[in-house]
Formats: C-alpha cells, structure tokens, sequence
C-alpha cells in the first residue's frame, strides 16, 4: 500500500472508461429499449411499458428460458466429467507433454462456432459423415443421419466448451499441493479415494467457476443449436436473434436479453454463494 | 455453387454487407456522378453488375455505383437511420414485400413522378405500390418463385401438390423455410386447404390455417434459414423434399444435381423485389430514368436470362422464347404472398409460428 490513493484511483481510469464506453453504455440501451414503446412514425419510442416483458410471460418463451437454463447446465456438468479427469491426470505429466496439450487446446479456442457447427453438421450427416463408418462396421444397415437432434446440439457444445473447462481448471490443478496426495495415500487411500475426497474438495472453488463460466458461454451459442438442433432445441439466444435480425422487433429482443442476463446473473449469484462460499 | 445462392442468404451475409452499405453513404455524390443502386448482395448484384448496367450507362449515360443490400429488415433500418440524418444510403434499391410494407407506414419511400417513367404502362397495377393518397413510391423490379423442390434419386416421382408436405409417407424428409414471413407457408397452407388467401383477413381464419399447416410438422426435418444448408441436403438426399428457389434448383440441376423443381397444381410462391427510393435520394431525374429503363421489356427479358427471375411485365411483351420462360416462370396462377398480414399480427404470428414448429 505504498502508492497514494489518488493515483491507485487515477489507474483506474482507462480501464473504467472502456468498461463504460463498450459496456455499460450498450447495457443501459438495452435495458431502455426494452421498456420502450411501440410508435406510428418511429420504430419505437422510449418510455416506460412493460409489454415486451409480459410477451415473454407466456409459457412458451419461459420453457424456452428453462429449457436454455438446463441445457447449458447439463452442458457445463458434461464438460466438466470431461476436463477435470483429463486436467489433472495431465497435471501428472512434464512440463513438456503439459505445454503441448495446453498449445493444443488454446488452439481450439480459435476455432469460431460458426466452424464448429458446421463441421458437426457434416461430420453428422448420412454422405459424408460417422454414420458411413457405423455402417461399415456393420452395426446398421445404412448409413443414416444423425442431425438435427438433441444429441447433435450437446455433443458440439460440450466440445465448444470442454477446452474453456480444461483452461479454467489448470491452474488450481497444478498448483495442487502434491503432498496432500501423497498424505492421503500415506494414510492408506487409494488413489480413487484420494480423487475423490481429497482432489476435488481441495479445487473446488475451481470446479465451480469453470462450470459457471461453461454455463454462462453456452448460455450465448447461437449458431450450434439453430443448425444441429430443431426448433425445440432452439435456445433463448436464437429467439433473441430472430427477434433481432429477422423480425427487427429490437425492443422484444432487448427484453429477451434481460432476461437472458438475470437468469445467468442469477445463477452466478445463487452458485457463487451456495456452492463457492462454502469452502472450507 | 454457394455464391449463387448468398442472394437471399441470411446469416452472415446479411451482416457483412450490412456493414458496406453503412459505409457507402460517406462516399461523397458528385455532381453528376454515378447513382448508387442498391441490390441483393452475391449472385444478384454480380448478375446485376454484369449484365444489366453497363446496358443502363450505354443507353443513359448515367453511372452505375453498385451497392450491396442486405435482404429482409436490415436494410430497411439502415434506410431509417440514414433518413434521420437526411441521408440516403443508396439513390434506389431493391427491396422485398415485408420490409417494403412497413416502411411505406413511416412513409421513408420518395413518391415517384410517374410522368417520368412513361414504361410504367408496362407495369401490371399488382406490381406498383402506392401510398393511401395514391402516390407510387414501389415499382416491381425481379420476381422469384419458391416451388416444390426434391431430389429426383430418393424420391423419383415428384408430387404435384403443395398436399404433399401433409403426406405421411414423407415424415421426417421435408425441409422448409425458418420463419412464417419468408417460408410464406400460411398462403400456401391457404390456398392448397381453404381455397384461397381470403382466410387470411381474419385473425380467426390465420388461426385455422396455422392449425391445418402443424400437422405438417412432424413430417418436417429441417426449418432452414440459411438456403446453403438446405440445398446442401437437397442435393445430397439428406432431405429428399422441400419449398425452395425454382431459380437457383435449376442452377443446381443444370450442374448436374439430382434436383427437380415442380411448380404445384396449386402455384409456386411468387415473391418479388420492388424498386424504392429513399426519402433522401438526390439525383431524382437519374433515379426516374433507372426505374424507367428497367421496366423496357429488352431489360425485362435480360434478367431473365442472365439473373434467372421472372419478368414483372407480360411475358409477351418480351422477346422471351418459351423456354427460356419456363426457364424461370409458369403459367399457373401463383400463390401471392399476404404481406400485409405480417404487418398487421407482426408480434401474433411470429410468436404462433414459433410454438407451432417447437412443436
């Protein structure tokens, strides 16, 4: 604490100014728009109507925001029996082996989801896809299609999010204090039990951002549910588009988003506080 | 093959050009310089570009700046944004029913002088727009059909009726545009069970319709919005059927594609880009002499051969061999799509739509 309070405050400044510019900004016209009311001569004019928001009161579009809310979950809970097993075991390697993995997965970060879906689409069709090899083996008959269905739209979201689980999770892992382990084993558990009763609490807070981070991402993935998935595997995100982009119907869009945004807020709150505080 | 279909292209491209046509409007316009015509980004205003107005600048002398519109409302609240700083985005452009509908309520569509466009008497009233007063501020320009559309090796009888999409036999093989606005499924649905779009007056009678056209759900595999992936899956046989672009199904069946374009018993979907102009737009005379010239039967007939559209005047005007416009149209009356319903229940029937295909 040796720097004077006015400059830690003056530090603070460019890095509060983009925060403002390129976010909060942005937030409080949505946040406007979607109380705004609808007009003759303009598209829409600002006020203060809710009707945007008792349009979403409909079953319809609540199922939606559930239907978004389990799916990112089951999504994160996926990616994470996935990453944590894989993230600690290649903690037990060199550092060598280590950076090449890690390499390996930020590259698959820059892969965008537009990609991503895409190539799930081929890799899951009947021509040219797995189902060609599902056959060949002999298992069916003909080859066949495996998209759109659910399992299409988790399968290329779980991979969207498994190396963002992986990222999250590598630090806590391997900074691990191995002798915990060793102290358990010493004690006579095996190392499942080790896993299990030592690893996992001890990386816990880890566990849970990585899963809240996984939830809130999937929770925006547009592109992979609207073409690996059918219309009831459409996530709150697609409507909002569709709102957006094809009916133009900005403020029901914004008011999609709020909630959109409570619900993550929401969740982050109720896992942060539950969950995370709980540590011992 | 995909830049022939990013026409009507939605994702993406809708954006990217988006950002072009935001770009344009601080090229300065000097005077007597080029008018600035907007078109469907991709194929359309390459074809356009091609084809159609070096033939404008050879009989006008006026330059052509091609511009890349985005389709659907995009581009109409670029026009909106642009009308608020008393500017026009492009002089005149392309522009399809919905968006075309709704911008004529804001009134942001310059009312055109129709002394100056002596080949409006060319023009079939159906293709002119005019405001309540009577003012015309939309002259049809393209038109396009959307038929029944299937893959000639897994299903090599095409049917011969939009009744199809209700036969159980295709279960789970039917693609089918995304949204109630562009698929124009309610008319199709209207015509082909009620007899007609008169139905569709009514709120009531929309609600009849949509509960006749959800038996057509489980029969459908795909709600595309992106044309590439339905007619990837057209031509591979992935989904053997479907409501689909006559234009660009020929294209695909002239490449050798096992594609097959019917028009039903009951008429292919006729939907069709009028030309309007911005509130905005300066060089009026230039702007008169465009739509002008594109309303001649020699300009009429060129994009048909050339874009593969359909003529907004009569046929017989032009010098169009009967091939070349079965080509791209059909005798049969066409299934007129309702704009004005997506207007008047905008919120009711895409909400409807939406749980109908959720299922």
């Amino acid at each position: 604490m040796q720097t004077a309070p006015l400059s830690r405050y003056l530090s603070l400044v460019p890095s509060s100014v983009m925060v403002g510019v390129f976010f909060a900004i942005p937030f409080v016209m949505i946040l406007l728009t979607s109380v705004s009311t609808p007009a003759e001569d303009v598209d829409y004019r600002y006020a203060f109507d809710l009707q945007h928001f008792e349009r979403f009161l409909t079953w319809f579009y609540i199922e939606r925001a559930l239907f978004s809310a389990g799916l990112c979950a089951l999504i994160a809970l996926i990616s994470l029996l996935i990453a944590f097993p894989f993230t600690y075991l290649l903690t037990t390697f060199g550092p060598r082996t280590q950076t090449s993995w890690l390499i390996y997965i930020l590259a698959q970060l820059s892969l965008s989801e537009v990609l991503i879906a895409f190539s799930w689409q081929i890799l899951l069709s009947r021509t040219s896809g797995i189902g060609n090899i599902i056959a060949w083996i002999g298992i069916t008959e003909k080859s066949f299609s495996m998209s759109p269905s659910a399992g299409a739209v988790v399968a290329a979201l779980v991979y969207l999010a498994v190396p963002f689980s992986v990222l999250l999770l590598f630090p806590a892992l391997s900074r691990l204090d191995k002798s915990l382990l060793e102290a358990s084993r010493t004690l006579g558990a095996s190392p499942l039990r080790t896993f299990f009763t030592v690893v996992i609490p001890v990386t816990r807070p880890a566990i849970i951002s990585s899963g809240v981070t996984v939830f809130v991402l999937t929770l925006g993935a547009i592109i992979v549910p609207q073409v690996l998935g059918r219309p009831e595997h459409w996530t709150l995100s697609v409507l909002i588009t569709d709102q957006a982009i094809f009916n133009f119907n900005m403020p029901f869009a914004s008011a999609l988003a709020v909630v959109l945004l409570v619900l993550s807020a929401s969740v982050i709150v109720l896992v942060t506080r539950y969950a995370g505080g709980a540590k011992s | 093959m995909s830049h022939s279909v990013s026409r009507r292209r939605f994702m993406g491209t809708a954006a990217a050009t988006g950002a072009l046509a935001l770009a344009a409007p601080s090229i300065a316009r000097a005077a007597g310089g080029p008018i600035k015509v907007g078109t469907y980004g991709g194929f359309f205003e390459e074809s356009f570009k091609e084809f159609i107005y070096p033939e404008f600048t050879a009989a006008t002398g006026i330059e052509v700046q091609s511009i890349a519109v985005p389709t659907g409302e995009t581009w109409l609240v670029q026009i909106k944004n642009a009308a608020r700083a008393k500017t026009a985005p492009a002089d005149v452009s392309l522009m399809a029913g919905t968006p075309r509908n709704e911008g004529a309520g804001q009134k942001i569509f310059k009312s055109l002088d129709e002394s100056k466009i002596p080949n409006l008497k060319n023009v079939p009233d159906t293709f002119e727009d005019r405001y309540d007063d009577g003012a015309l501020f939309g002259v049809g320009a393209v038109s396009w059909y959307i038929t029944l559309c299937t893959n000639s090796d897994e299903i090599p009888e095409a049917p011969d009726s939009w009744a199809a999409f209700w036969d159980e036999q295709y279960k789970d093989k039917i693609g089918l545009l995304g949204l109630a606005s562009n698929s124009y499924l309610l008319e199709v649905t209207a015509v082909t069970h009620f007899g007609g779009t008169d139905i569709l007056d009514t709120k009531d009678g929309i609600q009849q319709v949509f509960d006749k056209l959800s038996e057509v759900v489980p029969n459908v595999r795909l709600w595309y919005k992106d044309e590439g992936a339905f007619q990837q899956a057209l031509q591979d046989g992935e989904i053997p059927m479907g409501q689909y672009y006559h234009d660009v199904a020929g294209l695909a069946a002239s490449e050798g594609f096992p594609v097959v374009s019917t028009f039903p018993k009951e008429g292919g979907i006729l939907d069709s880009g009028y030309w309007i102009v911005p509130e905005h737009a300066k060089p009026v005379d230039e702007i008169h002499e465009f739509i002008n010239f594109m309303s001649t039967p020699e300009t009429q007939a060129s994009l048909s051969r050339n874009v593969g559209t359909a003529p907004v005047i009569d046929p017989a005007l032009t010098d169009l061999t009967k091939d070349e416009l079965a080509a791209v149209s059909s005798p049969k009356a066409p299934i007129i799509p309702r704009y004005d319903i997506y207007q008047d229940h905008a919120d009711w029937i895409s909400d409807t739509w939406n749980k109908m295909i959720a299922g």
